[in-house]
């Protein structure tokens, strides 16, 4: 054990070298006293949009603070153990649940965000989605060839290339299922750069080859000055006369979880929301803003995921590689908007807490699944929501502490997505060799063949009994657009109600993407964060 | 309630405040119920702590209390079996179990602390462990059999709030146990790779 730490330790760390050179970081867990920060921006949140706007908004010579809730851990700190890096890196420990508890939550929290965690798959906006947000919300100025260069930028920045290895079995086999079935698949890119292929990604990568925000804008960020605060969480903005004056922090413990008695409060000339689609909303609903239409948290989308996991003859080893390097969009393309539920699928990596705590039952049932561990196949199906007036998406609420919860009822025109995705999944299984398919749904049941699966799961009843489900995508809520009635953010990513607000991430999509949404938010935040550092840059500097 | 940052002094309150009464009033108009409004009364009860105030809870650093140990030892080896080794390991697995369940809940927000709180208040009080969980023997005394009946009754409940807690307990002692090294062998993962250079 201590060899292999010693060994570790040996892989360069490159932001441990810039902290030892003089980056400003505050660990705001470790304060002894009340603080206050001053900045030209101060950017809430370090994920795919605040450490986008960090990078650009420091290029242009602005100073910047970032606030972030999690901790600053890097590639030395991320040893691959789940019980470690859950607690650390997600919100709630990976368990983070809607209000009614029937999906959890996957969502990063911590320098880097989802970007730190995420399995490095990176999709441009899907075209039919563009379209949409032209057609139905009238959005100008954001279709493919207005956002290609934006693309071609975010693609260049954080390495988005073709995988050149093969796929892991986990991932060969949705490819072998689905062509087996004549559906279409393709390769997933991925944003990495000299990458060992062991899969790890989800627990932050030890290697520093996923070319997160973490390893690229934050630090190109605090070598120009920025200061960054960690276990800080942003908790409210002080606004007068349509401006936000300040904004208030809470320190939280080194555990992360509870707040402290310290506050630091942040004095900016501009500020940014960059939370993420639970934090941005929450953030602006406590501070108390003009929202005329009652829009914010509205419209939160989630991609509802369905799980099914099989047993294949064959080790998949689905903890090893790459996680995810095959998708199939077949039964997206097929889905307009105003039609039944489309959805995505892809492989899942398959470490033993998330296949423990994802297959369902208990006992003698999930001991068995739990020791076919290596010949476990998962397969996934994201629902692309928000696209049909039965999908209205979810929305985020405060706790009487103050804390967010996200209220997504999940209804039949969900329900029977799920139910069609199962069977997909259950099929395209079996095709691919599989001896049984385990849809995964509360009550536990197996199938040996895909026609005894395809009968069961047509007679499931729609409803909560119906599936399980997950999310590691969460958007929407402070929508961006040109009308006012139906967009809080103005096109520019301004907060209409206030001049100096901006919201710079997930939350400002009209509806959800379709596609694992990371590159979505590089290239919409780069192109706003571009456009704001060219305003401020033409305004005078005091 | 308002969020802004004049409220502070009242949320710095609410956060040291003494411990809910809410055992006591549930006890109280439990009797007042009868059997029959009891769950839907239970259910509203969790409900309401579920979406209100982390008024006490257990501290990130504080162990669990005696009763929800209790119940967490009684419900390991039910929702383990098949997974815990027997002979003489068998004990300090099953301790290694209970501590990185109390490990897990301890790395949770204060909110959901709360009510995981809630939910072993109830699971530990006699009427309403007869009534709602439908389990007569204290839990130092439930057969096995009886307590895998009460969690089956929990996972297929037509009750949001009961499929819910069933999720919970599913969740804590599951990926508590198999985020432990020692039980990785046994499902044939061979843990994360060495990353030796050369």
């Amino acid at each position: 054990m201590a060899t292999e730490i010693l060994r570790q330790s040996t892989l360069p760390d490159p932001f441990r070298a810039g902290l030892s050179s003089g980056w400003k970081v505050v660990d705001a867990s470790a304060l002894t006293e009340d603080r206050t920060v001053e900045a030209d921006v101060a950017i809430v949140g370090t994920g795919a949009g605040g450490g986008t706007a960090a990078e650009i908004l420091t290029g242009a010579g602005l100073t910047v603070v970032m606030i972030e809730e999690g901790p600053l851990v890097t590639s030395s700190d991320f040893r691959m153990r789940e019980s470690e890096a859950y607690p650390q890196l997600y919100q709630e420990s990976a368990a983070r649940k809607t209000k009614d508890k029937t999906i959890n939550i996957l969502q990063g929290r911590c320098v880097g965000g989802g970007t730190t965690v995420n399995w490095t798959s990176s999709f441009r906006t899907p075209v039919a989605t563009l379209a949409y947000w032209a057609s139905e919300y009238g959005l100008a100025g954001f279709d493919a060839a207005d956002l290609a260069p934006w693309f071609e930028q975010a693609e260049r920045r954080v390495n988005v290339i073709s995988w050149p290895v093969e796929p892991n079995e986990n991932n060969d086999a949705l490819r072998r299922g689905a062509r087996a079935l004549g559906l279409s698949v393709g390769a997933i890119r991925r944003n990495v750069k000299g990458c060992w292929n062991i899969g790890y990604c989800g627990m932050g990568c030890p290697t520093n080859a996923k070319q997160s925000m973490l390893v690229t804008t934050i630090p190109a960020a605090l070598t120009r000055g920025a200061t960054l605060i960690t276990r800080a969480r942003a908790w409210a903005f002080e606004h007068a006369n349509g401006r936000v004056m300040a904004l208030d922090c809470l320190g939280l413990d080194a555990r992360g979880t509870d707040p402290t008695p310290r506050r630091i409060r942040v004095r900016a000339k501009t500020f940014i929301a960059s939370g993420g689609a639970i934090g941005s909303p929450a953030l602006l609903k406590r501070s108390e803003l003009p929202d005329p239409h009652d829009i914010v948290g509205k419209r939160t989308f989630l991609h509802p995921s369905l799980v099914s996991i099989a047993r294949m003859p064959e080790r998949i080893d689905g903890f090893s590689g790459a996680p995810q390097t095959i998708y199939s969009d077949h039964f997206l393309e097929r889905a307009s908007p105003g039609d039944p539920i489309g959805y995505k699928l892809e492989a899942a990596p398959l470490h033993p807490v998330l296949g423990a705590t994802t297959l369902p039952g208990f006992g003698a049932a999930h001991a068995r699944w739990m020791h076919e561990l290596p010949h476990a196949h998962v397969a996934i199906a994201l629902m692309r929501d928000g696209f049909h007036r039965e999908s209205p998406g979810g929305r985020v609420e405060l706790k009487s502490d103050g804390t967010p919860v996200l209220d997504y009822p999940l209804n039949d025109y969900l329900w029977d997505g799920a139910r069609r995705a199962l069977a997909t999944m259950a099929e395209i299984q079996f095709a691919a060799g599989a001896r049984e398919v385990m849809p995964v749904r509360p009550a536990a049941v197996s199938y040996t063949s895909w026609p005894e699966a395809r009968d069961a799961i047509a007679a499931l009843p729609l409803g909560p009994a119906t599936a399980n489900v997950v999310s590691a995508h969460v958007m929407g809520g402070c929508p961006l657009g040109p009308d006012s009635r139906r967009a809080v953010v103005d096109p520019s990513g301004r907060y209409r109600e206030l001049e100096n607000l901006y919201v710079f991430d997930g939350s400002l999509f009209p509806t959800s993407i379709g596609a694992n949404p990371q590159l979505s938010i590089y290239a919409i935040t780069a192109k706003l964060a571009s456009g704001l550092a060219e305003k401020l840059a033409l305004r005078p500097r005091s | 309630m308002k969020y802004g940052t004049r409220d502070r002094r009242t949320r710095a309150q609410a956060l040291a405040s003494p411990p809910p009464t809410s055992l006591r009033i549930t006890r109280r108009t439990l009797l007042k119920a009868g059997v029959a409004g009891v769950a839907a009364l239970v259910a509203a009860r969790w409900l309401y702590t579920t979406v209100s105030a982390p008024s006490k809870t257990t501290t990130s650093d504080a162990p669990l209390d005696s009763n929800a140990r209790a119940i967490l030892a009684a419900i390991i080896p039910v929702i383990l079996d098949g997974a815990l080794p027997g002979g003489p390991d068998a004990a300090g697995a099953r301790d290694e179990a209970l501590a990185g369940a109390a490990q897990a809940i301890a790395g949770l927000p204060p909110a959901v602390r709360s009510e995981l709180d809630q939910l072993f208040a109830l699971l530990a009080f006699a009427p309403t462990r007869c009534i709602v969980a439908g389990l007569w023997s204290p839990w130092p005394d439930a057969s096995r059999e009886s307590i895998a009946a009460f969690l089956g009754r929990w996972r297929d409940s037509r009750f949001s709030l009961l499929r819910s807690a069933y999720e919970a307990l599913h969740q804590i002692v599951l990926g508590a146990w198999y985020g432990n090294p020692r039980t990785w062998s046994a499902i044939g993962y061979p843990g994360p790779p060495s990353l030796a250079i050369g």
